[in-house]
């Protein structure tokens, strides 16, 4: 793969909350678009499914559906995190594609 | 004495089966959340066209109170329906599941979170096709808790 699809970053503040924001390069097409050359309908292809874990333990998991924006941002808050925690998303679309990323928390980039 | 050593086998026979059957109990129960989180994703609720069957799919037909403890953070109006901003908050105790929806989209449901052990916090960008109430609908303690804003939209994302 040429390109990373998926980024995470982490961004801890003072009293330990962290948030994980999540960005994925994906058409999340909706099915219901034409084509506007062939006005045929673009078939469906969107991200369902995102899984966050934190030390390897899940805890949230998101369901899109396809009114998720193109290239997806979507980030959610963890409490008392410590340095040195490892964050991992996970995601999957209707077409049986998937990616992951990893990181850890109070590293740079 | 026989008939005491006898009964007091029983018993224990009786306490070890009985404690075998609540540790099974007791792990069956510790298993049920997590198969919850990694249900299926929701086909019905995401194809739903109205905001309350995608409601009635994904929660059954309990009633949402409004709540001024779900905090939205999105703008009033937005010049690109394609990429709206959208943040919530939830300030509720044992938060399980939010869910997010568009009334006047095509598809209402835009994404449900399930919590376990994150902040009941969402933060995502959505598409509208038109001025919608966008709606945040949050589960707490088996209770459903809603709140609204209407996002004005000068160019639909949906085309």
């Amino acid at each position: 793969m040429a390109e990373k699809r998926t980024r995470i970053r982490t961004k801890t503040t003072d009293d330990g909350t962290t948030e994980i924001f999540v960005l994925v390069s994906h058409p999340m097409e909706t099915g219901l678009r034409l084509d506007p050359q062939t006005q045929a309908k673009v078939p469906p292809h969107f991200i369902q499914k995102m899984t966050f874990l934190l030390n390897g333990k899940e805890v949230a998991i998101a369901d899109l559906g396809i009114a998720v924006s193109k290239d997806p941002l979507i980030s959610i808050r963890l409490k008392k995190t410590k340095r040195g925690d490892r964050i991992k998303v996970l995601w999957s679309d209707n077409k049986g594609d998937k990616d992951e990323a990893e990181t850890t928390i109070g590293e740079v980039g | 004495m026989k008939i005491v050593a006898e009964a007091n086998r029983s018993r224990r026979v009786f306490l070890k089966n009985g404690l075998a059957l609540a540790a099974i109990g007791f792990a069956s129960y510790l298993l049920k959340p997590l198969r919850a989180l990694a249900a299926e994703w929701p086909k019905n609720a995401f194809e739903s066209k109205k905001i309350d069957e995608a409601l009635q799919s994904l929660f059954g037909g309990a009633q949402a109170t409004t709540s001024a403890s779900i905090r939205i953070n999105a703008p009033y109006q937005a010049e690109n329906g394609a990429t709206v901003r959208f943040v919530a908050t939830i300030d509720l105790p044992n938060v399980s599941t939010v869910a997010v929806l568009v009334e006047k989209n095509e598809r209402p449901l835009v994404m449900t979170m399930n919590y376990a052990g994150a902040e009941p916090y969402i933060s995502l960008r959505l598409k509208m096709a038109q001025t919608s109430d966008v709606y945040v609908v949050a589960k707490s303690q088996g209770k459903l808790y809603i709140a609204k804003q209407n996002i004005k939209v000068t160019v639909g994302g949906c085309g």
